[in-house]
């Protein structure tokens, strides 16, 4: 963990690729220059990409594009994200409405 | 207020269901939660028959297992609690949970999280278009709810779940454009992918999607091939016209609960809980069963969950050491079995395999084709014994665990033996009757009743058929090769059903004598027609 | 027609009754019970909505709730999983734009 908070590893400028217009994260329509350019501004985990871009804080929270975006992190950081820098897992595991969640039962 | 029980399961897959019956059966008071509105995770969605030996539920289909662990459950006094959706579990157990649109809190003295596995995805230029959908949605709509998720399917991925899916097409009355895997080889079992290649379908390995085409949905794919690095080759480009392209690109565990809990976490093809060898977290009394753990297959995911459950019931005082002990070596014996063979985990992905255990070749276009050319077949002994008049011709050549042709012939004609990854061979000196039993029987579909000397100058081939509509004795068609190829006019003879062949047709053909080592499959329809 | 009517292993599909609904104002049926979208699929409708930021289509993706890709408003409430939604007798479909109906949609 602590090697993600070495703030002063060099990976280089950004420089575009030609498929940094996928999309990544479905949900909210982030794609994967957003991503590396975000990256190259400093954001080493994936809570602080989420962060910073909302990837994964979408309808689906993350299910589908979590492990895409850990790829990118992969690649862009030329370091293997081990389990604790990935994102969070909090409950609620699943959107609820927030009716429900107001409701316990008793 | 808090309801309280022994075990608390999430997840009533294969895993969850197996866990939740051994443990009320040791008298646990048991409650599996699953967000779905049915039983069974994706048992259900599993309509072809299951590989291992009989222990494994060998030979029997996904969808069956499902009901026969619905009905266990329930015997077992079982309480299984649909569409309600854990949404936390946290680190003293406590787990809840929202059903009938309201919040309940529950708190077992053992938990064991049998959530299964997520989808991967890939991304390419197109693919959020509508059209573009996972494996498990196509079984989804096919094998739940009886509809086509298209007319022309491209399949990305040739690991299990992309040919087990791609032949589920077929049967659903979807074409199959292809199937196409970036890596350089198959990913599954080659018996799966000679049941896909014989129909038609062409295999494109070291291919990847470029894009999709459309602008509201899928209207065509372009793929290409990929160097060493997995790029595309520029100027390899191929065009499909398909409206559905299919992804099978592996899967994830579903691990965010007990990341949740706090388990201790280590890297296993993702993020997944560190655990001894009963399946218990670092946090004591929470366990995890089926792929949660790491990607397996249902099989062993029934086993898993076993496992966990005589864990739990020892914590809980359920279970004397000795019972645990006895109980817990049956499962670990039965569960290496399946954890055996060219497949499994340990080889998985490995390149240098080249030969069986036995030491024969393995077949190269069957890795990359999907099909074994005749030269290579012959290699091979145990597949043909070259007996006179009717007998069973295996194209069963790679190590995988799976026996139950071994137990379908009544006459003792194929053997396995102890180890149930050997290749199957036919025993010297037994006597076929051609009852078509093994036939029937091969998960893999992989096993034919050849007859050279069936008339003058033809040969009667045997073939396992699950196709509708049902041919008839009489029907004129053609006859296939292994790659899907017509090689010759077909004439049926017979097609046999029984309810012991759970819907696998056999289908006897008659071909000019030439083809008997070619033909393996049947078209209703005459060529160029 | 997307409706599988025999399966060689399955045999028959198990629905209820066929009944009517509206898709953007459009008069549909489908069964009871079944997903709504698995009624829509049946009947060639394949786009669900219109993303927020870039507008592009989307349809059903993972078809068990998880990726939340097929989302439509349903009985006017926005953000309804169609792929696990059961259809019921006079459901109002409509297609999302954004995070609700077409006139909602700030495009």
């Amino acid at each position: 963990m602590k090697e993600y908070l070495d703030r002063t590893m060099d990976i280089g400028p950004y420089v575009p690729e030609p498929d940094d217009d996928l999309i990544i994260c479905r949900c909210e329509e982030i794609t994967r220059g957003e991503i590396r350019k975000a990256i190259h501004e400093g954001m080493f985990t994936m809570t602080e990409v989420k962060r910073y871009l909302r990837t994964g804080m979408g309808l689906c929270q993350g299910q589908t594009c979590g492990r895409l975006v850990k790829q990118i992190l992969e690649q862009e950081l030329s370091k293997r994200i081990t389990p604790e820098a990935e994102n969070t897992a909090r409950a609620p595991m699943r959107p609820i409405p927030m009716s429900t969640y107001g409701k316990e039962v008793e | 207020m808090v309801k309280h029980y022994d075990l608390i399961v999430v997840g009533a897959g294969p895993a969850g269901l197996s866990a939740a019956i051994k443990a009320a059966e040791c008298g646990m008071q048991v409650i599996v939660f699953d967000e779905n509105h049915r039983p069974g995770g994706q048992l259900f969605k599993q309509i072809h028959k299951f590989f291992g030996s009989k222990e494994h539920k060998a030979k029997i289909r996904g969808i069956r297992i499902g009901e026969e662990l619905l009905a266990e459950a329930e015997k077992a006094g079982v309480e299984v609690s649909l569409d309600s959706i854990v949404l936390g579990l946290f680190n003293l157990k406590g787990v809840s949970v929202m059903r009938n649109d309201q919040i309940e809190h529950f708190r077992g003295d053992n938990v064991i999280i049998a959530t299964g596995a997520s989808e991967n995805v890939i991304p390419f230029e197109g693919w959020t278009l509508p059209g573009v959908i996972g494996a498990g949605a196509a079984q989804t709509m096919m094998n739940l709810h009886g509809v086509m998720p298209g007319k022309r399917i491209l399949m990305v991925g040739s690991g299990n779940v992309g040919l087990v899916v791609s032949f589920q097409l077929l049967q659903a009355g979807c074409e199959v454009a292809a199937v196409i895997d970036a890596a350089p080889r198959i990913g599954g079992y080659g018996v799966h992918a000679a049941k896909v290649a014989r129909t038609g379908v062409p295999f494109l390995l070291s291919h990847t999607v470029v894009k999709a085409e459309g602008t509201d949905h899928v209207t065509g794919v372009v793929i290409a091939q990929v160097d060493d690095h997995f790029r595309p080759i520029p100027g390899t480009e191929k065009h499909f016209d398909v409206d559905i392209i299919c992804m099978a690109v592996g899967l994830s565990p579903m691990s965010q609960l007990t990341r949740m809990a706090g388990c201790k976490m280590v890297d296993n093809g993702g993020a997944v809980p560190e655990i001894n060898e009963y399946g218990e977290t670092s946090i004591p009394g929470i366990f995890v069963a089926g792929d949660v753990a790491g990607i397996e297959e249902a099989s062993s995911a029934m086993i898993t969950g076993r496992i966990a459950a005589l864990g739990a019931a020892r914590r809980g005082g359920f279970l004397q050491e000795e019972d645990f002990q006895t109980q817990y070596r049956q499962c670990l014996d039965s569960l290496n079995q399946l954890r055996q063979g060219m497949f499994c985990k340990l080889n998985k992905g490995r390149r240098d395999i080249t030969e069986t255990d036995e030491g024969y070749p393995l077949s190269m276009s069957l890795l990359t084709k999907g099909y074994m050319t005749e030269e290579e077949l012959a290699a091979i002994p145990t597949v043909d014994s070259h007996d006179c008049g009717i007998h069973p011709v295996i194209e069963c050549t790679q190590n995988i665990p799976c026996n139950p042709c071994q137990e379908a012939c009544r006459f003792g004609c194929i053997s396995v033996g102890e180890n149930i990854t050997r290749l199957p061979g036919v025993v010297p000196g037994s006597k076929c009757t051609g009852c078509g039993m093994c036939v029937a029987n091969c998960p893999g579909q992989a096993i034919f009743l050849v007859n050279e000397n069936y008339e003058e100058g033809f040969a009667a081939v045997t073939l396992p058929y699950e196709f509708l509509p049902v041919p008839q004795k009489g029907d004129q068609g053609m006859a296939l090769d292994r790659s899907g190829k017509p090689v010759c006019d077909a004439e049926v003879i017979s097609v046999k059903t029984s309810k012991s062949f759970d819907h696998t047709m056999l289908l006897t053909m008659k071909i000019p004598a030439e083809f008997a080592g070619k033909a393996r499959f049947y078209k209703p329809e005459k060529e160029g027609k | 027609m997307m409706r599988i009517e025999t399966h060689p292993i399955l045999e028959t599909f198990e629905k209820g009754r066929l009944i009517h609904f509206t898709f953007d104002g459009k008069d549909m049926t489908g069964y009871e019970g079944e997903p709504i979208a698995e009624a829509l699929h049946a009947a060639g409708v394949m786009v669900h909505r219109y993303t927020t930021r870039r507008h592009e289509p989307r349809g059903m993706f993972c078809a068990i709730g998880r990726c939340t890709d097929c989302v439509m408003v349903v009985n006017g409430k926005p953000n309804t999983r169609t792929c696990i939604t059961p259809l019921e007798e006079g459901m109002v479909v409509e297609t999302q734009y954004g995070n609700g109906r077409k006139e909602e949609a700030e495009w």
